[in-house]
């Protein structure tokens, strides 16, 4: 008996010191992202057709930021660097971010590695709105400045997830495979309503298509701003249930059993997870890709634990849509721009099937 | 401490539990037996809230089961599921730690205390070396001890087995009840769901049989634990032998005539195997 006592102690020792370690390389991946993605953001500022010097790019930013009075730069430089670049990369990163963000929550709350944060409709809903105020001209009309396809996006964002709900719900309690048919379902329904509109409005197809697709063209601090508040809420709603997240992925009855209150939890982290969703979707329209492979890539990479994994897919995905982004608008000549979606469904879709390849059998089929 | 009244529940229309009626006090180590599809993961389910009472009551420690938080309610039970499924890649520590959660507040870690108590857990259920190892990447029977030890975590008065140790080898099924009795010694309350009849046997004091949702049999193993009773239940024919070295009753299946293996020397037919029936 004493024998077993110090092999457990020894033992207990031994993974203090393991799990500390664990901290220590967590620790500093995250510092090293963080270090990563602020250069990243200097960098792709510095990046477009327009060409400045990195002297010019840093002041035009501390000006525009107001840590360098004013007049340190010219007009032109401050305005394409800072209004322009700065702030489209600023959105680009943060929809990356809450796109890994809420594919790491869906994944959980689904139970299914596969899923991403489109799985339950959120993303037709929003391409519904968008589409609605493209094809009948309300485009123009604005609101808080910024035009009302935003605002029309978050809305059938918010308003597929209420559907899907409402549907996913029986007796009173929301089930996964439900929920999942009903996504399916509502974003069927809204897909033929979107084709409904193209074919009555011809004029509106290419800008809804370039919409669906996703694009940060002529995207501003106005829409950092709009979308902001969203991600903030839905980025504390998630992160706060992050433990409750781990334990709803052993399932239903073994979280109720742990003590999870699984109507409650859940319903958070739908409501968190989507307004997180809408809030990119509805300013840069639907960009897949980031909220699947990312979290699987630094689930595959950390382990499951749902704390670690969002804040890794946060800056992780960030940093993948902001060059992305950067790819967008520079790869073709002549100025013109892709949508954002197509390259990252590019790059995106070979990579998935090569993680899925090297890990046969392992975390993402099994 | 249980005490469970006129229950019944049902999932949709079909009634899967009726009217049971039962007493727990504290410290009892119970077998709850039955054929498949008697009720016995519904009464389990039912008696940490996981199924909702159709009818009648359940009373844990002088209060009704649905006064109590989903938190408080995991500190006075702990469930042990017949197997895991998990797609996602946590370390065994995680899953354990999992158990501390009735513990943690909301932005929640793990404190050196969960900790150190899972760790001790770990080393009950012998699946100290496995805290760093992915819990899809080691076998059931592993799982299974890992699951026992995230239960053992909750540090629940009273502990629901659902065929905890169907899973696990014959050292490791003997090495957890012996476990599960010392504990019960202690105070701890346990009622197990269990197919294994000479398992129930050979450590339950009490055994409840259940048969078609209702309560059948309810005493003492002793008086129990009969040829005729299990002849009954299981409509298969047994015998009732006595354990060489602790006495306890065991039971022996009989195959029908013309089948199983006859041992060398003997006339009678009777098999020799281990009586392990999923």
């Amino acid at each position: 008996m004493p024998e077993e006592a110090t092999k457990s102690s020894l033992n207990l020792k031994a993974l203090r010191s393991q799990l500390a370690a664990s901290r220590r390389v967590f620790a500093f991946g995250l510092l090293a992202l963080i270090l990563a993605s602020l250069l990243s953001i200097v960098a792709a500022t510095g990046v477009g057709r327009l060409h400045f010097s990195w002297r010019t790019v840093i002041k035009a930013i501390g000006e525009g930021l107001g840590l360098l009075q004013s007049d340190t730069v010219e007009r032109t430089p401050l305005l394409v660097v800072f209004d322009i670049r700065l702030s489209r990369v600023c959105l680009s990163f943060l929809v990356g971010s809450v796109l890994g963000v809420a594919g790491s929550v869906f994944q959980g709350i689904l139970r299914n590695p596969l899923a991403d944060p489109f799985t339950i409709g959120v993303a037709s809903g929003a391409a519904f709105g968008a589409a609605l105020a493209l094809a009948f001209g309300i485009g123009g009309t604005s609101y808080l400045g910024l035009g009302t396809i935003p605002l029309l996006a978050l809305l059938g964002a918010l308003g597929a997830l209420f559907l899907v709900l409402m549907l996913g719900r029986v007796q009173g309690r929301v089930r996964r495979d439900t929920l999942v048919l009903a996504g399916i379902v509502v974003a069927t329904f809204l897909s033929a309503l979107i084709a409904l509109i193209k074919a009555l409005d011809e004029e509106a197809v290419s800008a809804i298509v370039f919409w669906v697709m996703g694009s940060f063209q002529g995207r501003g601090w106005i829409h950092v701003g709009f979308s902001l508040p969203y991600m903030l809420l839905g980025l504390y709603l998630v992160l706060r249930q992050s433990r409750e997240l781990d334990i709803l992925t052993l399932g239903e009855v073994q979280a109720r059993q742990l003590g999870v209150d699984v109507e409650k939890v859940r319903s958070r982290l739908l409501i968190g997870g989507s307004l997180l969703t809408a809030a990119a979707v509805s300013v840069a329209g639907v960009i897949g890709f980031v909220g699947l492979v990312i979290p699987h890539l630094v689930r595959m990479c950390l382990g499951a634990t749902h704390q670690r994994l969002m804040i890794f897919s946060a800056l992780l995905g960030g940093l993948a849509l902001l060059w992305s982004d950067v790819a967008a608008r520079t790869l073709l000549p002549g100025g013109e721009e892709l949508p954002v979606g197509v390259v990252t469904a590019l790059v995106g879709g070979p990579f998935f099937c090569l993680l899925l390849k090297r890990r046969k059998g392992g975390v993402i089929l099994d | 401490m249980i005490r469970v009244e006129s229950l019944s529940a049902r999932y949709g229309d079909t009634i899967v539990l009726q009217d049971l009626n039962f007493h727990i006090v504290q410290g009892e180590l119970i077998g709850l037996l039955g054929p498949n599809g008697s009720g016995k993961t519904t009464l389990l389910h039912c008696l940490s809230r996981v199924v909702p009472l159709h009818a009648g009551k359940i009373v844990i420690s002088g209060r009704d089961l649905a006064g109590y938080s989903a938190r408080e309610l995991a500190r006075v039970e702990a469930s042990v599921p017949q197997r895991l499924e998990i797609s996602f890649p946590f370390k065994c520590i995680e899953v354990v730690l999992m158990g501390r959660y009735p513990y943690q507040r909301d932005f929640g870690t793990n404190s050196e205390d969960d900790l150190s108590k899972a760790m001790e857990a770990m080393g009950l259920t012998d699946t100290v070396d496995l805290a760093q190892r992915r819990i899809n990447e080691v076998s059931g029977g592993e799982t299974q001890r890992v699951i026992i030890a995230r239960a053992l975590a909750q540090e629940a008065a009273i502990m629901l087995l659902d065929e905890a140790t169907a899973n696990l080898d014959v050292a490791h099924k003997i090495q957890m009840f012996d476990l599960f009795s010392r504990m019960n010694q202690r105070g701890g309350t346990f009622i197990c769901a269990l197919h294994d009849l000479n398992l129930a046997a050979l450590y339950c004091q009490r055994l409840i049989f259940l048969k078609e949702g209702q309560i059948c049999i309810d005493g003492p193993t002793l008086e129990t634990f009969t040829a005729e009773n299990l002849s009954n239940i299981y409509q298969t024919e047994v015998k009732v032998i006595e354990h060489p070295d602790t006495g306890a009753p065991q039971a022996m299946f009989v195959p029908s005539k013309g089948s199983g293996q006859r041992a060398a020397g003997s006339g009678q037919v009777f098999t020799t195997k281990d009586t392990k029936m999923h």
